[in-house]
Order: C-alpha cells, then sequence, then structure tokens
C-alpha cells in the first residue's frame, strides 16, 4: 500500500511538472501588452501652426520659411546643420583604413554610384536647398529645408533635378502652416526610393509602408499601431538614433528591436537562448520586398543602346524596368527570402581611388562578424549586385558624371560617352583616369531591418534546423542543431544499431528454428 | 513452483518511467537531429527539453532509492561467469543448457548485465546528462561572460549527445530482445510489470532460496 502510496506521488510530480512546463509557454506576454498600449495613444500636438503671422506671409522663396521657422525655433538649424542627413558625412573609424569621414558625399556604391558631379539630380534628397554641387555652403542656415521632414500636409515634394529647391507647384504657406512631427510620407519621400525608383535600394523601405497592412509590417500597419519611423529612429537635437552600413561602419548608434523588446523577449526559453547569436529580424522578417520588387542586379555595361539615335526603355510585364539607355540592364525580385550573414556591426568600405583585384567580385561594404565573435549575430541582408564602370590600368572604381547640366559637360545620361563621361567625373573627385576603362562585378551588403511580419508569420524552427537547404546552409563554422552532424557519428552509429538488429535477427531466427526443430523431435 | 517477488513496486515504476522517457527522448531527440520528421521541429525540442527536466527527476529519485536500499550493489561488475555468460549466449542458449548464473533476488543481474547497465549508470547517462544540460544551458554563461564556463559551441556537446543516443538506441534494440531470453520468452517481462517471477529451477547452480525480507536486511 505504502509502495503504491509512494508511486502515484512521484508519477504525479512529475506529471504536475510537465504541465508546467509546457504550460508557461502559452502565458500571457506582458511586456508586448504594455508596448501596445503605448503606442495605441496618439498624440496630437496642441499648436496650430497656421495660426502664426510668421507663417501666413506669403513666402517667395523657401528660404523665407526657414528665415520664418528659425525666428521662433532659433538654435534648431545649427542643430540640424550639425547631423548627417545635412552634411551627408560623418566621422568614422573604418578597421583597416583608419578615421575618415564616411557618407554619400565621399562614397561610391552600386546603383547610381556615387554624387559627385550628379548633385544636380541626386541632391534633390539632400535637406537643404541648392546642393547643386561641391561648392555647396554647408554653414549657411537659411538653406536648411525644415519642411522636407516636418511637412505634415502631405504637399510638399521636391524639384526633379532641382538640387534640392522645392518643385513649383508647392504651396509654401500651405505647408509651412501644416508643420508637425516627421511622418512616414515624410521620410519615405527619399528613403523609399534612393536609387532612382521605389525600392529599388533597401528592399525593406518602399511605398508600400505609407499606408502598410499588418503582413507587411506589424509596427507601421495602418490598421494597427500605425508607428511612424521616428518612433524607432528617434532623435535628440535632430540627431537621429540609426543609420545605414552603406554609409557607415561602426558599431554604434543604430535602432535595436530590444530598445523597447529586451534582449530576452520570448515566453519561450529555448527562443530567448537564440537571441544571443540571432538577430530578431533573422527570423522576424522572413521576406522583404513583400509588395513590390527591388533590385537586385543592375548591369552598367549594357547601358548606352539606343533606337533611332534616341535612348529608350523596357519593362516587363509587370511595368518593372529591366532596361533603360541610361542606366543598363537590371533583375528585380520580389517577396525576397533574405541572404544570411553573420555581422558585429562593423563594415569596411570602398573609398574611392582605393585599388582592388578586378577577377573577382569587389565588396563596397562588407559587413564584419563571425560565429566566434561574442558582439556578432546572424542578421539578414540583401545583396545588391552590379557591373560597374572602373579604370582597367589604374584598378579603382570610376565615378562618372552621369547627370548634365549643359551641353557638352561629359553627362553619360546625354551623351552616351563612357569616355567622357569618366574622365569628367574623376576629375571631380580628383583622381588620375588612365583612359582605359572596364565594367567589373561589385557587391553591396544591405540588412534588412523593416516590413518585420506579425509573429506567426515569424521564421519557423526547421527553415534554418533542417539538413537540406535550410536558409543558414551557406553559413559554416558553427554546429546548427538539425542542420549538422559528425558523418563519422552517423556512420559508426547507424552501422551498430544495422548490426545490433541484425545480431538479434539472427540470434533470434536460430532459436526459433532450433526450438521448432526439438518440437518436431519430441 | 513458487514465485519470489524480484522488482519491487518503485523499481518497476521507475524503470518504465525511464523507458517510455528515453523512448520519448529518442524520438524527438533524431527529429532535433534531422534524421526524422514527426511532431514538428519546434514541438520536437519542447517536449524533448521538458521530458529530459523529467528524467533528471525521476534520475534524482532513482539515485536516491539505489543507495539508501543498496541495491546500488546490484551493478557492480564482475569477472565471474562473464565468460560462461557470453558463451550461454552464443552457444548455450541453442542447446537448451541452464542459464550459468543463477538469478536471485539478492542477484538479479546476470555478469553482463552488470556490466552493460554499469556502463550505462556511469558513463552513457551522465553523458547524456551532462551534455544535455550543456545544450541546454549553454547560452548564459556566455551571455554574462563567465568564461571559464563558456561553451564556444555546441559542436563538441551536440556530438557526444548524439553518440549516446546511438548507443541507446542499440541498447534499446539488445534489451527489448534479451527479454524474451530468461527461464521461458515472457518470464522477464512479466517479472517486471508485476514484480514476481519464478526463480526456481532455471540455473545449473544449487538453488538459494532467500525469503524477500531476508534479502533487505542483508543489504542493509
Amino acid at each position: 500500500m505504502k509502495r503504491i502510496l509512494i508511486s502515484v506521488l512521484v508519477l504525479g510530480a512529475l506529471i504536475g511538472m510537465f504541465s508546467v512546463l509546457l504550460h508557461k509557454n502559452s502565458s500571457e506576454n506582458t511586456p508586448l501588452e504594455k508596448l501596445k498600449e503605448q503606442y495605441a495613444h496618439k498624440v496630437k500636438a496642441s499648436v496650430d501652426h497656421s495660426l502664426f503671422p510668421q507663417l501666413k506671409k506669403k513666402f517667395k522663396k523657401p528660404q523665407e520659411v526657414t528665415a520664418a521657422c528659425i525666428s521662433c525655433h532659433n538654435g534648431r538649424s545649427s542643430e540640424v546643420m550639425h547631423s548627417t542627413h545635412w552634411n551627408w558625412e560623418r566621422i568614422e573609424y573604418i578597421p583597416g583604413k583608419g578615421i575618415r569621414p564616411l557618407g554619400k558625399r565621399n562614397v561610391l556604391n552600386n546603383f547610381c554610384i556615387g554624387i559627385s558631379g550628379n548633385e544636380q539630380s541626386c541632391d534633390k534628397c539632400h535637406i537643404g536647398y541648392g546642393y547643386a554641387n561641391a561648392n555647396f555652403n554647408f554653414n549657411d542656415s537659411l538653406n536648411v529645408d525644415c519642411l522636407a521632414c516636418h511637412d505634415n500636409s502631405n504637399s510638399y515634394v521636391k524639384a526633379v533635378g532641382g538640387a534640392g529647391m522645392p518643385d513649383s507647384s508647392v504651396n509654401l504657406n500651405y505647408v509651412a502652416q501644416h508643420v508637425g512631427k516627421p511622418l512616414r510620407t515624410d521620410c519615405g519621400t527619399c528613403h523609399f526610393f534612393g536609387g532612382g525608383g521605389n525600392n529599388v535600394k533597401h528592399g525593406d523601405l518602399e511605398k508600400a509602408l505609407f499606408d502598410p497592412t499588418r503582413g507587411v509590417d506589424v509596427h507601421m500597419a495602418s490598421e494597427g499601431p500605425d508607428m511612424q519611423c521616428v518612433d524607432c529612429h528617434t532623435a535628440e537635437k535632430h540627431q537621429m538614433l540609426g543609420k545605414m552600413y552603406s554609409v557607415s561602419s561602426m558599431n554604434r548608434n543604430r535602432v535595436e528591436c530590444e530598445q523597447c523588446h529586451s534582449a530576452m523577449p520570448h515566453a519561450d526559453d529555448v527562443l530567448n537562448n537564440h537571441t544571443l547569436k540571432v538577430a530578431c529580424q533573422t527570423c522576424h522578417i522572413p521576406t522583404y520586398a513583400k509588395v513590390n520588387p527591388t533590385k537586385l542586379h543592375w548591369d552598367w555595361s549594357t547601358a548606352g543602346k539606343l533606337k533611332n539615335g534616341e535612348p529608350y526603355e523596357e519593362t516587363d510585364s509587370n511595368g518593372t524596368d529591366v532596361y533603360m539607355s541610361i542606366k543598363g540592364s537590371f533583375v528585380w525580385g520580389k517577396k525576397l527570402k533574405p541572404d544570411y550573414v553573420w555581422f558585429n556591426g562593423t563594415a569596411t568600405h570602398y573609398l574611392v581611388g582605393d585599388t582592388f583585384d578586378p577577377t573577382k567580385p569587389l565588396k563596397l561594404n562588407e559587413l564584419f562578424g563571425s560565429y566566434d565573435d561574442p558582439d556578432a549575430k546572424i542578421y539578414p541582408v540583401k545583396i545588391h549586385r552590379a557591373n560597374q564602370i572602373y579604370d582597367t590600368e589604374n584598378k579603382y572604381l570610376i565615378q562618372p558624371k552621369t547627370v548634365s547640366n549643359k551641353p557638352g559637360d561629359g553627362g553619360y545620361w546625354k551623351e552616351f560617352n563612357w569616355q567622357r563621361s569618366a574622365e569628367e567625373g574623376m576629375k571631380l573627385v580628383n583622381l588620375p583616369y588612365s583612359g582605359k576603362y572596364g565594367f567589373t562585378e561589385t557587391e553591396m551588403y544591405w540588412p534588412v531591418n523593416h516590413m518585420v511580419s506579425p509573429k506567426e508569420q515569424a521564421v519557423k524552427c526547421v527553415e534554418c534546423h533542417t539538413r537540406e537547404n535550410g536558409r543558414l546552409a551557406n553559413l559554416s563554422g558553427f554546429y546548427i542543431p538539425g542542420r549538422d552532424y559528425n558523418p563519422w557519428v552517423e556512420w559508426l552509429g547507424g552501422g551498430i544499431i544495422v548490426l545490433v538488429f541484425a545480431g538479434v535477427i539472427v540470434h533470434g531466427g536460430a532459436r526459433i528454428v532450433i526450438s521448432r526443430k526439438r518440437k518436431d523431435q519430441k | 513452483m513458487k514465485k519470489e517477488y524480484v522488482y519491487q513496486a518503485f523499481e518497476r515504476f521507475w524503470h518504465w518511467i525511464q523507458a517510455a522517457l528515453i523512448i520519448f527522448l529518442g524520438v524527438t531527440g533524431f527529429e532535433i537531429h534531422g534524421s526524422i520528421h514527426f511532431f514538428g521541429y519546434d514541438q520536437a525540442v519542447r517536449y524533448h527539453n521538458t521530458a529530459a527536466i523529467s528524467f533528471l527527476v525521476l534520475i534524482v529519485f532513482a539515485i536516491f532509492w539505489h543507495f539508501t536500499t543498496g541495491e546500488w550493489r546490484q551493478y557492480l561488475p564482475t569477472w565471474k561467469n562473464l565468460r560462461a555468460q557470453a558463451e550461454y549466449y552464443i552457444l548455450g542458449i541453442f542447446r537448451n543448457a541452464p542459464h550459468p548464473t543463477k538469478k536471485t533476488v539478492l542477484s538479479k543481474l546476470n555478469p553482463l548485465q552488470k556490466l552493460v547497465y554499469a556502463g550505462l549508470k556511469v558513463l552513457v547517462i551522465p553523458v547524456m546528462v551532462i551534455t544535455g544540460l550543456l545544450y541546454m544551458f549553454y547560452r548564459y554563461p556566455q551571455r554574462y561572460e563567465v568564461l571559464s564556463l563558456n561553451i564556444g559551441g555546441l559542436q563538441v556537446v551536440a556530438t557526444l549527445h548524439t553518440i549516446g543516443a546511438f548507443l541507446l538506441v542499440s541498447f534499446f534494440i539488445a534489451h527489448l530482445y534479451l527479454i524474451t531470453t530468461g527461464n521461458t520468452v515472457t518470464s522477464n517481462l512479466k517479472a517486471m510489470i508485476t514484480g514476481y517471477e519464478d526463480l526456481s529451477g532455471e540455473s545449473g547452480e544449487k538453488e538459494i532460496k532467500i525469503h524477500t525480507t531476508e534479502v533487505h536486511e542483508v543489504l542493509r
């Protein structure tokens, strides 16, 4: 009786433990509920800018708007003038290269390549007025474009090829009277269209985020928390939190999911274990370019074909550009699984004038990190590949002049002459040009951070923990359960099992045969 | 024919729960290993971890039981009759020869069993428990930079755990078969279910009859 009692008690304890452990996983995640509550309250500014007399007088130039802003918000313009949005460069330490100014002002990418000589067009997205060439006066506070970021009327646009000046259609008074905290429509005007079109560059930042569904982005969902860019990219004195590794290289000033969600946000400890080595984005952004395609490959070498002496464009069945005489051929992709890399927050950069080996693809911004690096985690990235112009003698990339401001200035998009474009572009970056050009493969790495999916759509365990074709199949040098195994152990272990099994069959079979014989003899 | 009480209640409870847990851990474990697909990876992990903790609890109770009852002495390996026992399985069993060792309440394991079970208890199970715990908790020392406890990766831990798993599967197959080599095909199984087994006249050795209560006196 006593024994039975003890057994029942032990069994009960085991069952209890089982159910407690299983139950814990379904418990409610209160921190998340608190966050949801927090972002459900939308603050509406009490100030009505349309009532200020300063903003009622007729503005003839956008600089007058800036002057009016500064007349109340004095000192703010100098904050802006210390920002990367204004300076288009920041002082960064680049591993192996030292401390260098880094930013749009001086790096080359593998989209439209670089701004030098092309400011008139590229600098539409500068938060200033009139950055038309390298001589722009970065110290004139009246050139700060307050409206580019603070327009809440969704009617402010900058002119195409206007070096940052507003389009002539803009009613400056109306916009000035409707200003407020930056909205997605402000940031998105530039950040969704980088590289010359919607979603060209990032893949995870595009016009679908103006009004996204929950499936596209769980945070920005219009019918959900409707969070704005600046809810995560917070600012202190106009210095924004966050940056992109296309124009930066240091592990600082990053926006982290952990800001709100903590480093161990899951109810399940097994999932929390992952956050040591796996970035949130890796599981929670299963696909990017969810709505519209993003550019994956850009071949500049095919540019320059003309029909009847005129440039032309070709589109695919979805209306996406696949060829442009001015830019070359493109490959686009939609609903893409990211590539994955180990990333510790530091990156190197190709700098203008660096020589390289043209026999292999040149990584313009290699992200650093490995399994053994305690600061590194697995991050999702978009890899953009291109075939772009370089100096075959000097073995460095060419900054071509693409935009044409006046006839004969070498602008490729008018003259379709690489030789001239290279000559003029290289003059502007003060580098010799050998006169011989070719095209070389380049790669850029773009961490994927946006388009976070609802948790139900997060990457499933088995998508990485699988022997064949898992998402992390390309990452080596460490052990992933379910993906990796020791082939010796598999063979020997399997062999032993087979041997034992065979032994049982033979031994048992012999016993059966012999006992039957024995019965027969009787 | 007199039936002896060979396996006590806790012993049987422990045996069967352990059997169930090891089977369950094996199925879920080999799913985690990528060899089979059954529960789904996330469920397999969850079940495996839960079963593992249950197993730990069971092990604690089992260790307590083995030491308080003195039953642990049953597993002390011996050379005596080891060869004879092996020869029995290779030859004698086919000639209907008697078991070379007498199964008694005092000594219920034959020399081969003693050796294998002792190996499981001091080698395989501890390796599985230790590597299993490291597998589960490797994050924590690393997270807090307790360098002395830092595990660089799961490679070694997982490989050892896998080796142990293969050995347990092999053991499991052999064990299932060897159950049938008792006095009759089912006598071992019945004994482990009911606790009682007829130990008379199965061996060539001189029969020694000891009452259960006396055994416990001796073992203490």
